[in-house]
């Protein structure tokens, strides 16, 4: 009965596949699950798009949206409303094709990611050998279409957006790809549903997540910076920041193409914490191993629910970062951890099982962190802490 | 032939013929990024998904930028005055249309005795790893030194110049 | 589906080859010439690889493996072409090959 409950809607597919004649069925089984993806995430987005507001302005110390439903909860009905019915302005002197194409690229490209993330037991669309290398493959193309937005407009402000999210993207997708690494090198394998099988034991309860282990946490940590980097989220919203750029990029769409742009963020909000989930918090596996009866397609919906909810409260605490701090961020710390977390994991592999490996990994970590920010920050002359308070 | 090679080898084919022709630099760029998709798409029906993936994620994902931002850094979406060909462009036509005939006459002429497709040859990510540090770790060597150089070079090149320096 | 024979993809190879010769050597534009030798990269790829799928042993991965050796020199060298690009057009104020054709700086 349980095992029914986790595995219920490979058994729908395959019921609603069965009324098709053999040949067929392969297709048309891919056919349902790339329909039930493509409905499913725009509808998680609707519901962020509220979480969202009201999560911020409640940290902001206001009521987010609250006229259009109980709570507000059917303002995306509105809000989608509003973006259908626009007008689409086109610039004259702005390149017509490119114009167009963008949007339709970057959400093209952003829900090919979905292709390969293990979303429950049995649950992955393709099993692909090389499922890593195909979803960063897929994140890469996402960057041209930001930069073919930003060129198209014909606008200076547009322009620098582009270039400035472009060079942002690039310098967090070496991140990115070097803390996925790390647990390539502890698996042995590029293929996901691997990654997610080989975390997926338990010992005393506890499971064998890689975020527990002290290379998966620095990589973990690495890996969330990278990927708020990666979608243009807050603190690292510098090129379409309200305040700095007008809205960067996507100034001058209006209409359906900006709720396009809009939704292929958060799509990709919700691929890139999905690909976390599954490298680092263990995918679709239980917390504690008393809990496995909960259905597997809930944990991993449950953690791309909490990551949404971290990259929210991380948009509403912090503060922007200048484009130098954040280049420089990238350079100079965040690349140096992630190789020395490569040295770190080949180390664990290599001491093998017991307590000395734990010793010696977290002390390397630690060390290195304390000693790069030490460096860091001996060159800044930071005055005292002073506040005013508004009386 | 399978429709796919068909349509797939067409896109390439117009992708590479627009990289050349248009008038201006950045759509180039762009059509250039539609070639590379489209041989990437070649190389996955050839059974070899590293290399596809590796095209995408290498092609399209940093060499393809690079070139919109080389265009961007050099003012190249000005179209010149006088025209975007050079004027021996005659010349160049003829010794590529001669390179051409010479290459698809030597592929037809061979045609009947190329070998056919065998069994898809069953290549993991595994294999290629024990094979880059097995068989091929002094050319995976030899190109961590070539980019790391060329990684330097490139620096230097583009870097500006000390004011008053030399 | 009938098998695509080796000769279809060689064909595609030359031509994607010719295409990129012709636009290195008639376009005026340097990033343009720079193209056309990543498209000629490109069709000497595709030849690898289709030569190491229709090959013998395909099983030794000799033609993956120098396909990919060849995609990150490629990466390299376009870095390196496209920094020596905006260096010269910071010396000589153009990209134009047609104004940039004496060796006096």
């Amino acid at each position: 009965m349980i095992d029914r409950l986790d595995q219920i809607f490979v058994l729908l597919k395959h019921w609603l596949v069965g009324y098709l004649p053999g040949e067929w069925q392969a297709a048309a089984g891919v056919v349902v699950s790339v329909v039930v993806i493509i409905g499913l995430y725009p509808a998680l987005f609707a519901l962020t798009t509220v979480l969202e507001r009201k999560g911020v302005g409640r940290i902001q110390n206001r009521l987010g949206p609250n006229r259009v439903g109980p709570y507000g909860i059917l303002q995306p009905m509105a809000d989608g409303i509003k973006s259908l019915t626009k007008e689409d302005i086109v610039p004259r002197s702005a390149d017509a094709v490119v114009h167009f194409l963008a949007p339709i690229v970057l959400v093209v490209t952003v829900f090919m990611g979905f292709a390969v993330l293990p979303m429950g037991r049995n649950m992955v669309l393709v099993d692909m050998d090389a499922g890593l290398l195909f979803y960063f493959a897929m994140g890469a193309s996402t960057e041209l279409s930001v930069f073919m937005a930003g060129w198209s407009s014909r606008n200076k402000y547009s322009l620098l957006g582009a270039m400035r999210a472009v060079a942002q993207m690039i310098s967090y997708e070496v991140a990115l790809l070097l803390s996925s690494v790390v647990v390539v090198m502890a698996t042995g394998s590029l293929s996901l549903v691997k990654i997610v099988e080989a975390q997926n034991h338990y010992t005393w309860g506890l499971p064998h997540w890689y975020i527990f282990t002290p290379w998966g946490l620095a990589g973990f940590l690495m890996y969330a910076i990278a990927a708020t980097a990666e979608t243009n989220r807050s603190p690292f919203d510098l090129p379409e920041g309200e305040s700095e750029l007008v809205a960067g990029y996507h100034t001058e769409y209006s209409g359906f193409k900006f709720a396009l742009f809009f939704l292929g963020e958060y799509v990709a909000m919700f691929s890139i914490s999905g690909l976390g989930s599954t490298l680092f918090l263990g995918g679709w596996s239980a917390p504690l191993a008393f809990l496995t009866w909960v259905p597997s397609w809930i944990w991993f919906f449950g953690k791309l629910l909490v990551s949404m909810c971290v990259f929210i409260w991380l948009r509403g605490t912090l503060p922007r970062l200048r484009q130098d701090q954040l280049m420089n961020f990238a350079w100079k710390f965040v690349l140096p951890m992630c190789l020395l977390n490569l040295f770190v994991v080949a180390l664990w592999r290599f001491i093998g099982d017991g307590w000395l490996r734990w010793l010696v990994c977290s002390a390397i970590l630690v060390l290195a962190y304390v000693g790069i920010g030490w460096e860091g920050m001996s060159r800044k002359r930071l005055g005292a802490r002073s506040y005013r308070y508004a009386d | 032939m399978g429709i796919a090679f068909y349509i797939i080898s067409a896109l390439t084919v117009c992708g590479g013929l627009a990289a050349v022709l248009l008038k201006n630099t950045v759509h180039c760029a762009l059509a250039l990024t539609v070639a590379f998709a489209g041989l990437a798409l070649l190389f996955l029906r050839l059974d070899a998904q590293f290399a596809g993936f590796a095209q995408i994620l290498v092609y399209i994902g940093a060499v393809a930028i690079l070139v919109v931002f080389a265009i961007l850094l050099t003012r190249g979406s000005d179209t010149p005055k006088d025209g975007v060909f050079s004027k021996t462009w005659l010349a160049g036509l003829a010794i590529a249309a001669a390179v051409f005939s010479v290459l698809g006459w030597a592929v037809l002429q061979a045609a009947p005795w190329l070998p056919h497709e065998t069994v898809a040859p069953n290549v993991t990510v595994n294999q290629i790893g024990e094979a880059l540090m097995g068989r091929y770790v002094l050319p995976l060597e030899i190109v961590a030194v070539l980019l790391t150089a060329a990684l330097v070079g490139a620096v230097i090149v583009a870097m500006h110049e000390k004011e008053g320096a030399k | 589906m009938i098998a695509t024979p080796l000769a279809g993809y060689l064909l595609v190879a030359a031509l994607v080859f010719a295409i990129g010769l012709a636009g290195a050597l008639t376009r005026r534009n340097a990033i343009l010439v720079l193209i056309g030798i990543e498209l000629m990269l490109n069709a000497a790829n595709l030849n690898l690889i289709a030569f190491w799928r229709y090959g013998p042993h395909p099983e030794a991965m000799t033609g993956m493996m120098f396909a990919i050796f060849s995609i990150a020199v490629a990466a390299a060298e376009a870095a390196v072409g496209l920094g020596l690009v905006i260096s010269i057009y910071r010396h000589a104020k153009t990209t134009d090959l047609d104004q940039i054709n004496r060796m006096k700086g």
